[in-house]
């Protein structure tokens, strides 16, 4: 397996952590959710892609099993599944405790809502 | 009964009458005759455990086991049986002089004092009876813990500045230095039950065993060496009452009584002897002897003043346990009961002074002895017995203790204990002589006093002593220290059983 | 087909079937509350038989459907999950019972309903973390209980509350998503998602670059969610954010549900399979711990917030667990099981104290809450005695778990001298936090312009609760065989029983 061969795993070390950064260091809230979206599809994609076997199909029988014949192992997508519906959830939550951030604060910026806090 | 069940009823009997004084707090009378009567069902109850350790039995109840391997027991040996007659006896005292005290001083919350006075004395008993290190260490915070509300009484700011340093102190070196040393020891001996001869002797190496020694030494800070002697003067902010319980009956005994059971039944004497640090901790204890009695002599304040005189008198002790031999412990031993009798007879001096003339420093006190010659005098043999002079009880410890130091071939401490005595004379004579052979200073305010003081006995007759419950306690210990040169015989025959007695 | 035998499902499926039926209900009244409350309650008293049946028997295994593992999902009770279950639906009941007039109080009636249902996903989620015995499964559940106390945090009574929660749903997603990436490189290695199945196949590609990855990628993940040093400073500021009686349920139990799969995965997967190369991962974990416990004990002292403090001393408390679990013996681990339980009883006393005293006198700062010892003096006194435990105290539960841990840490020759030496430091900040409340509360007089008036002793349910749990403390800490018993049949199954 040659490096560029592996290119499916440097794309998600890299989508990690461009998601890591911006969830680090960036100050807007709704960055940081960004940010956390794509980290949780770095690893959505480390998943999906450890399980693509070459010339391997949907393990569903169709009459008679073709001998010979490679079936790809499902479950890692099933996994997946479930990890996007909650990577869903948390996007969700958090977009919503952005919003309500912004009504109390006036602002999402961190700078400012540390400003806000400090006043207060 | 048993003395197993006698050993549980001394236990419990404190805590139940801790319990019904907070109930019977709302009548005065009621709760302090609830008070008295407790100490003297104590006492009892502690003196009937005599007869067998006398014997040479050693009555011992084991509760249960809180962790594998470590009990909570109660066994009782010669010296716990010396340490808990002391406590539970002085204790009858210090509560008639307490209710006197706090009546006479008009103090606030004496429900809750008398309350944790009671959970005090409980751990004492605790401490004297403990079978093994862990169940001591269990009474000792117990003790440390339940004496803060004691010393923070007064509740003013200053009050709270001392009791902080008192329990920072305690706390500190009991839970930094003490505790890891106990882990350690379990550790690497498997046990911490205490024995004749020791239990580290064959399983744990002479340094590692120096280095327990120091731990164990400084960690117990209730014995007050230097550098973790702060906490006493610093508790002088508490009433006279939990200053005599402090020094004489409980805090500071169950601290060198301590250092005696560690040095005689943890290590044992003749591992101890082998040991660098022995000698090292003997002249940390010589130092802060000396040391105490140098700073005494330049405090003007009585209570101050008694208080660098305990640490002094408690490295007594310590010194007495490094030097690791059968003489030397005989005069620690004894020097607990001595120094008990001696010192609180000065703290109920202080205090009878405090309630019958307000004052406190010593320059205050000329003349005193025309207006208070029953207290003045009991002051001077509380003083004398202090000192070493015969024929008070305290010349028999200092003898010991001197003896001890020649059987050791440390001629040097003889010297450092005359030198003491002469300090002790030079900062505990001045007061009594001044008392009696000055004339009271021109501008002293007596007959305004006397307005507000309560009507103190003798007031007929001109004097202005203090109310009968705390003169009679005073008279009562003064008196014991006379007593106690001429029946010492008792006493150290029951020490030396510690050698000759089988557990 | 008995009931019984369906507890270990049950006491997941309970909570989880009643949330969405109390999310329906009207917030009218208490009535939101009153669900909650009895069904946690059920939810402990199965717990406490699974606990009993698991002393008796041993592990139990239950396959979900039927379908056989590792095909299937399946639970596995043994003495640690028995404990932890005791654990989180203990600290529910008791923060609801406790918890009632403060949650009136700081969150209002208006949305209840939906805040006790998320309540019941949290502890669902927590429970099911401990019964499972599939790692996908404890990511599915871990994100349950941490979606739903991220809702929790967010409905404090201040608005920092939600910048709190905010900040923890981004800590905790990125643990989520770490240990997610390890147990996807588990996969990838052993083709299973069953713990015990994947402990066996381990064996056969334990030196691995993946493996290695993966068991660092889980335990990264993990410490996120436990707050372990240095990625803890979510930790303090939710509590402090929290509504109270939210704070005293996630004090007692959430961070070590975390710390609890940590426990798994090192003594499960990845010591007994790698070996020399977990004992190096553990080796970097001890400094953390060190750093832990002496900044977390540190920064408590001078804090002004009493929940704050209390969250910092949490760090340094799960500083002790941790460190108890990274010491790769024996006696270490059953350490670190001990002081789950102790500690879930000091903190869940200590919170519902102050859960009583943020009632009456309306602010949680230590300033404020001067004269506290007169007003409320049992309050007071049972915050005391608990403060005595976390010190470690001879005769209460606290003294135990140090006790312990010093003996697991001695064992390390010269290297455990310093740690104990470094333990026992951070007790005594501990002498010094939890003093510098008693000061305030004892000797100083109430401030003027508090309005004093209404200030009475706490309403009897709290009061009720936090003595008992003081006196628990005191129970476990002169007879502490239960909690022993479960970390030792626990610790022999680690090293060298079968599971």
């Amino acid at each position: 397996m040659t490096l560029l061969g592996l290119y499916n795993y440097w794309i998600f070390i890299l989508l990690l952590v461009v998601g890591l950064y911006a969830v680090l260091v960036k100050g807007n809230y709704v960055k940081r959710m960004i940010g956390l979206g794509i980290f949780q599809s770095a690893v959505f994609l480390l998943y999906i892609t450890m399980d693509k076997v070459e010339g391997g199909t949907g393990p569903i029988m169709q009459g008679v099993p073709v001998p010979g014949q490679i079936y790809a192992n499902p479950i890692p997508q099933v996994l997946i599944l479930t990890a996007i519906v909650v990577g869903i959830a948390v996007t969700a939550l958090g977009l919503a405790l952005a919003i309500r951030i912004r009504e109390e604060y006036g602002s999402i910026e961190e700078s400012d809502i540390r400003r806000l806090d400090h006043e207060s | 009964m048993s003395d197993a069940s006698l050993i549980l009823l001394a236990m419990a009997l404190p805590l139940f009458f801790a319990g019904a004084i907070a109930l019977t707090g709302s009548n005065r009378n009621l709760r302090d005759s609830v008070m008295v009567g407790s100490t003297l069902i104590l006492f009892a109850t502690v003196l009937s455990l005599l007869p067998s350790v006398n014997a040479g039995g050693r009555p011992s109840v084991a509760l249960f086991d809180i962790m594998p391997g470590l009990t909570l027991g109660f066994s009782i040996e010669p010296l716990g049986m010396i340490f808990a007659l002391v406590a539970s006896g002085l204790w009858v005292l210090t509560s008639l002089y307490g209710i006197g005290y706090m009546r006479g001083a008009k103090e606030k919350h004496q429900t809750r004092f008398f309350a944790c006075f009671s959970i005090a004395i409980f751990a004492a008993l605790g401490v004297a009876f403990a079978e093994n290190m862990f169940t001591l260490f269990i009474f000792y915070e117990v003790l440390s813990l339940s004496t803060y509300p004691l010393v923070a009484h007064k509740g003013n700011e200053e009050a709270k500045r001392g009791a902080r340093i008192y329990l920072g102190i305690l706390l500190g070196t009991s839970i930094g230095l003490m505790l890891p040393a106990m882990l350690v020891t379990w550790y690497m001996a498997g046990t911490l039950t205490f024995q004749p001869g020791g239990i580290l002797q064959d399983k744990v190496s002479r340094s590692v065993g120096a280095i327990l020694l120091i731990l164990y030494m400084f960690g117990i800070g209730k014995a007050a060496l230097m550098p973790f002697h702060r906490w006493l003067p610093s508790a002088m902010v508490a009433p006279t009452p939990v200053s005599a319980l402090l020094h004489a009956v409980a805090v500071v005994k169950a601290g060198v009584f301590t250092v005696l059971k560690v040095a005689v039944y943890l290590f044992g004497l003749d591992y101890l002897q082998s040991l660098w640090s022995a000698d090292f901790v003997m002249w940390v204890a010589a130092f802060t002897l000396l040391s105490a009695s140098i700073v005494a002599l330049q405090k003007t304040n009585l209570k101050a003043r008694l208080a660098y005189s305990t640490i002094s008198q408690l490295a007594y002790i310590v010194l007495g346990a490094m030097l690791a031999n059968e003489l030397a412990i005989v005069g620690g031993g004894l020097h607990i009961v001595m120094h008990a009798f001696g010192k609180i007879t000065l703290f109920f001096c202080a205090g009878a002074i405090y309630v019958a003339a307000h004052k406190t420093e010593i320059s205050q006190m000329d003349g005193l002895g025309r207006k208070m010659p029953i207290t003045m005098f009991a002051f001077l043999l509380g003083a004398l017995s202090v000192i070493g002079a015969p024929p008070l009880g305290g010349f028999w410890s200092k003898w010991h203790l001197m003896l001890g130091a020649v059987d050791a071939q440390q001629q040097i401490m003889i010297a450092v204990f005359l030198l003491s005595t002469l300090l002790n004379i030079a900062y505990l004579l001045p007061p009594v002589i001044r008392a009696f052979l000055l004339p009271p200073p021109k501008d002293d305010h007596d007959d305004h006093g006397d307005k507000h003081a309560p009507h103190g006995v003798g007031h007929r007759f001109g004097l202005a002593e203090a109310p009968l419950f705390c003169l009679v306690p005073l008279c009562l210990t003064a008196i014991g220290t006379v007593l106690l040169f001429f029946f010492v015989d008792p006493i150290r025959g029951l020490i030396q059983s510690v050698f000759t007695g089988v557990m | 087909m008995t009931l019984t035998e369906q507890f270990p499902v049950l006491v997941v499926v309970l909570p989880l079937f009643v949330a969405p039926l109390l999310a329906l209900l009207a917030s009218r009244g208490n009535l939101p509350w009153l669900v909650a409350t009895v069904t946690s309650a059920l939810t402990f008293a199965m717990a406490i038989a699974l606990a009993a049946q698991v002393m008796q028997t041993g592990v139990i295994y239950y396959e979900l459907g039927n379908w056989p593992v590792p095909f299937g999902i399946g639970l596995t009770i043994g003495p640690l999950s028995a404990m932890m279950l005791m654990i989180i639906s203990g600290a529910s009941t008791v923060a609801l019972v406790a918890g009632r007039e403060s949650m009136n109080a700081e969150v209002g009636k208006a949305h209840q309903a939906l805040l006790y249902s998320c309540w019941l996903l949290a502890m669902t989620g927590l429970l099911g973390i401990t019964v499972t015995g599939d790692a996908f499964n404890i990511f599915v559940f871990m994100e349950i209980s941490s979606l739903a106390s991220y809702v929790m945090v967010a409905n404090g009574p201040k608005r920092q509350a939600l910048t709190a929660s905010f900040k923890y749903l981004v800590t905790g997603t990125l643990g989520a998503t770490f240990y997610l990436i390890g147990v996807g490189y588990l996969y990838m290695m052993t083709g299973t998602l069953n713990i015990a199945d994947m402990a066996v196949r381990l064996a056969d590609v334990s030196d691995t670059l993946p493996v290695m990855i993966a068991g660092g990628f889980v335990i990264l993940g993990v410490a996120l969610k436990a707050a372990l040093f240095p990625m803890h400073a979510w930790m303090p500021n939710a509590y402090q954010r929290a509504p109270t009686p939210v704070a005293i349920f996630f004090a007692a139990c959430a961070t070590k549900v975390a710390l609890f799969v940590m426990l798994r995965f090192q003594y499960e997967l990845l010591l007994p399979n790698l070996g020399p190369q977990a004992a190096f991962l553990s080796s970097w974990l001890i400094p953390l711990c060190v750093g832990g416990f002496l900044v977390g004990s540190a920064v408590a002292m001078f804090e002004r917030d009493l929940k704050r403090m209390l969250g910092y001393s949490s760090v340094a408390q799960l500083g002790y667990i941790v460190l108890g679990i990274s010491l790769a013996n024996s006696a270490g681990v059953t350490a670190a099981m001990i002081h789950f339980f102790n500690h879930a009883l000091i903190k869940a006393a200590l919170f519902v104290a102050v859960a009583g005293m943020v009632l009456r006198f309306g602010s949680s700062n230590i300033e404020q809450l001067a004269g506290v010892g007169k007003r409320m003096p049992w309050t007071t006194l049972g915050f005391v005695l608990a403060g005595v435990s976390l010190i470690g105290v001879p005769l209460t539960a606290g003294f135990i778990s140090k006790w312990y841990l010093i003996q697991a840490v001695l064992e390390l020759g010269g290297l455990g001298i310093l740690l104990t030496i470094l333990i026992l430091v951070s007790s005594l900040m501990a002498v010094v936090y939890i003093w510098k409340v008693v000061e305030v509360a004892y000797f100083k007089e109430p401030i003027d312009g508090q309005s004093m008036v209404g200030v009475r002793e706490t309403p009897m349910p709290l009061l009720v609760v936090l003595w008992v749990l003081v006196l628990a403390n005191i129970w476990f800490g002169i007879d502490p065989s239960i909690p022993i018993t479960l970390a030792e049949q626990e610790a022999a199954g680690f090293f060298g029983g079968t599971r």
